[in-house]
């Protein structure tokens, strides 16, 4: 006898089991059920718009948006993956993907962004949000599959929830880095200047603060793409299920397909945020007017755009690459 | 100064940091030590029992070292930092004990605030900049830009208001900062070390304006740094700041020379004045001549106009060369005023650098013609008039513009 584990074992699967079955799923199920629809409206909504616009049109829009956002560079890639994604027969599998990745980012903004701003204006909160988030890092996706699915079910909308999940994390911690970094005489200037609270918040810190933001945003895009193949798991469709059932029958060739669609999705993705993040070309570009200006024929700053876009180092880059 | 109400009357404002501020400030009162305090309760004690008023157009300087608590100060003022006790009274008003609806209505309109590292936010052009106070106010568009492009022209910076502050130098970037403070139109300036990250060149120019501007709108301005000629020069009135408490508060005059406490004199009289000064502190624009480009009527003219006791004759890659002084430019000219004559006429200059004390430099003054200051990199960066030196050695603040800053005092 040299365990334990051989006079007594703590049961903690049996109590986790029973928490998640006899309590949680039916007292919450209708609440959760209730989250889904939400999402539910915005992905298929994404997923049908995206399916019907011939991708002729898609490519011609997309390429125009990452001319103006980014430059030729950035835009002459992005017509050179879609024309290949559309070549290898998956661009159903691609837009449902990318659909339900926007979908994800979507949601993650919407909640992270606001999140990060209350830990950045709260010590309080920031002390209690801090291991919630580390938890949500940490567990392997695989684990918490099995409770989202009882809770959820299966299908799209589960395995999206899966991806926001894992996604948020990063958003908030950069959203809440980026307005804690706001120089504090910056600050005091707004109050000096008899901002309220609200007017310092959204005059000063989030629009200084808005690079590190886009930072979050970006990985938080990237997250998403990386998980919507292990959502697959639980029912998610497109590129991630190409992959798995690739997987599931030692199809090789069908599985790289999948990740060769999606590394193609991440990386046009990458780059557009970060250009869309890169608040040093004019002053015009940091404001939403300065945006709709550039798109309809503002001044593109190519030559610098050129610059990131031969430069892939930096993190994002580098999650990029991993997927 | 005793037949107005004063503009802004502070008295027993203290400001302890901590966790038992109350705890603090009662032993503070009974006369324990700043150091006791923080071993004994963990407060610290910023600012205390800090009493002074300023009237009405009164340029009020508070001079201290870091960590003197003049920072803390100056925002217990407009309550950027809430005050643990005493009175602020503006017009009459108590500040400290301002509702917040109160406390932005005064921030709003009565005081403005320019700061060390200028503060300005980087995502709004620098007319955006300026507007911030207006647009805070609720001015509409067309008239904040309006009254913001007047602000700029205050600072001669009207060219650039749609421009990033990025694009600007770091005098520039001040400027903007007081006209984004001027821009309001306030009663009350508050200043925390607006020429602190300058350099020593730009902060005399920027001193200069700011006593122009003075001049002409006659703010109460409220003005801390830890510059001790500065404080000498801008203001009516200085107070000396040292461990959260005034030390002297008194006109410039009255503190170089009757220093009341033996750390005021450590900063004026104790101290050899000619080591205290240094050559940055007195160095003037340089009025030049190009060597082989200017002829000898032409730089008599500029010497005559200029008031200066020399030129300095610089090279093309801008180092000094040589030095001319009156007697040899018009001997010079007598001789026939060709650029040969010049260059004969030309004598070698002294050089030395901008941190070498006044007391160094002594013996070159005899000369009687300008010392040239040069940097590290060996070009030219101001020059020194003997007269300056021996005017600032005296302490008897002699040449024009100090002048013009004693009369504000008196």
């Amino acid at each position: 006898m040299d365990r334990l584990s051989d006079i007594y074992v703590l049961p903690v699967d049996d109590w986790i089991e029973s928490f998640v079955k006899d309590w949680l799923v039916p007292n919450f199920r209708p609440a959760f059920q209730a989250i889904q629809w939400p999402i539910d409206q915005v992905l298929t909504g994404l997923d049908a718009f995206l399916l019907t616009i011939p991708p002729f049109l898609f490519m011609a829009v997309a390429v125009l948006l990452a001319w103006r956002i980014g430059g030729r560079g950035i835009s002459l890639f992005t017509l050179a993956a879609l024309v290949l994604l559309d070549l290898m027969g998956i661009w159903d599998d691609s837009m449902t993907t990318l659909a339900m990745v926007l979908t994800s980012v979507v949601f993650c903004a919407v909640v992270g962004v606001p999140l990060g701003i209350l830990a950045a204006r709260s010590d309080r909160f920031q002390t209690g949000l801090r291991p919630v988030l580390d938890i949500m890092q940490t567990i392997p996706a695989f684990v918490y599959l099995v409770p989202i699915v009882m809770l959820f079910g299966v299908g799209m909308v589960p395995g999206i929830i899966a991806t926001i999940i894992f996604a948020m994390p990063p958003l908030i911690r950069l959203t809440n880095l980026g307005i804690r970094q706001v120089p504090e005489e910056m600050v005091e200037a707004g109050y000096a200047f008899g901002a309220t609270r609200r007017q310092v918040l959204f005059e000063v810190q989030v629009p200084i603060a808005m690079k590190t933001i886009m930072a979050g945003l970006n990985q938080t895009l990237m997250l998403s793409l990386s998980m919507v193949v292990i959502a697959a798991l639980i029912g998610a469709e497109g590129l991630g299920l190409l992959v798995f059932t690739g997987i599931g029958r030692l199809d090789v060739g069908a599985a790289a397909l999948g990740g060769i669609g999606i590394v193609l999705i991440a990386i046009v993705l990458d780059r557009l945020t970060q250009a869309l993040g890169e608040p040093s070309l004019g002053e015009e570009k940091r404001s939403f007017r300065g945006l709709a200006m550039r798109l309809v024929g503002g001044s593109p700053a190519a030559d610098k755009a050129d610059e990131s876009a031969a430069d892939p180092a930096g993190p994002a880059g580098a999650a990029a690459k991993r997927n | 100064m005793t037949d107005v109400a004063p503009k802004l009357e502070v008295s027993g404002l203290y400001k302890i940091f901590g966790p038992s501020p109350e705890r603090a400030l009662a032993r503070r009162r009974e006369g324990g030590s700043k150091d006791r305090i923080l071993s004994e309760t963990g407060d610290v004690v910023a600012v205390s029992d800090i009493s002074f008023s300023v009237r009405e157009g009164e340029f009020f300087v508070v001079m201290g070292l870091s960590g003197s608590g003049k920072s803390t100060l100056i925002r217990c003022l407009n309550r950027l930092i809430d005050p643990t006790a005493g009175r602020i009274l503006v017009d009459g008003e108590d500040v400290a004990q301002m509702d917040a609806e109160a406390l932005r209505q005064l921030r709003l309109s009565k005081m403005a605030m320019v700061f060390q590292h200028f503060a300005l936010f980087p995502h709004r052009t620098v007319g955006e900049n300026v507007e911030f106070g207006l647009k805070m106010q609720g001015v509409d568009r067309s008239e904040r830009r309006d009254r913001a492009l007047e602000a700029l022209d205050l600072v001669e910076l009207r060219a650039w208001a749609d421009r990033s502050p990025a694009a600007l130098s770091g005098g520039m970037r001040q400027r903007v900062g007081l006209a984004r403070a001027l821009a309001v139109d306030p009663q009350i300036l508050l200043m925390d070390e607006p020429f602190g990250a300058l350099d020593p060149l730009i902060r005399r120019d920027m001193q200069e304006e700011l006593i122009t501007l003075q001049r002409r709108f006659k703010k109460t301005i409220i003005f801390i740094t830890h510059d001790l000629h500065e404080a000498l020069r801008l203001g009516d009135r200085v107070a000396i700041m040292r461990d959260g408490r005034f030390v002297q508060v008194g006109a410039p005059q009255a503190i170089v020379d009757h220093p009341e406490d033996p750390y005021v004199a450590a900063f004026t009289q104790d101290v050899d004045r000619g080591r205290v000064f240094t050559v940055e502190t007195i160095m003037r624009e340089p009025e030049t001549l190009v060597s082989g480009a200017d002829d000898v009527d032409g730089a008599l003219r500029r010497l005559h106009d200029s008031g200066r006791s020399g030129l300095v004759v610089t090279g093309a890659d801008g180092g000094a060369n040589g030095v001319v002084g009156l007697a040899e430019l018009s001997a010079a000219a007598s001789a026939g005023g060709d650029a040969g004559a010049l260059s004969a006429a030309t004598q070698d200059v002294t050089t030395v650098a901008p941190e070498t004390a006044l007391a160094d430099i002594y013996d070159q003054c005899t000369a009687g013609l300008p010392i040239a200051v040069v940097d590290k990199a060996g070009s030219l960066c101001g020059v020194v008039e003997p007269l300056d030196v021996f005017t600032a050695l005296t302490g008897n603040e002699g040449s024009e513009d100090r002048k013009d800053a004693g009369r504000l005092a008196r």
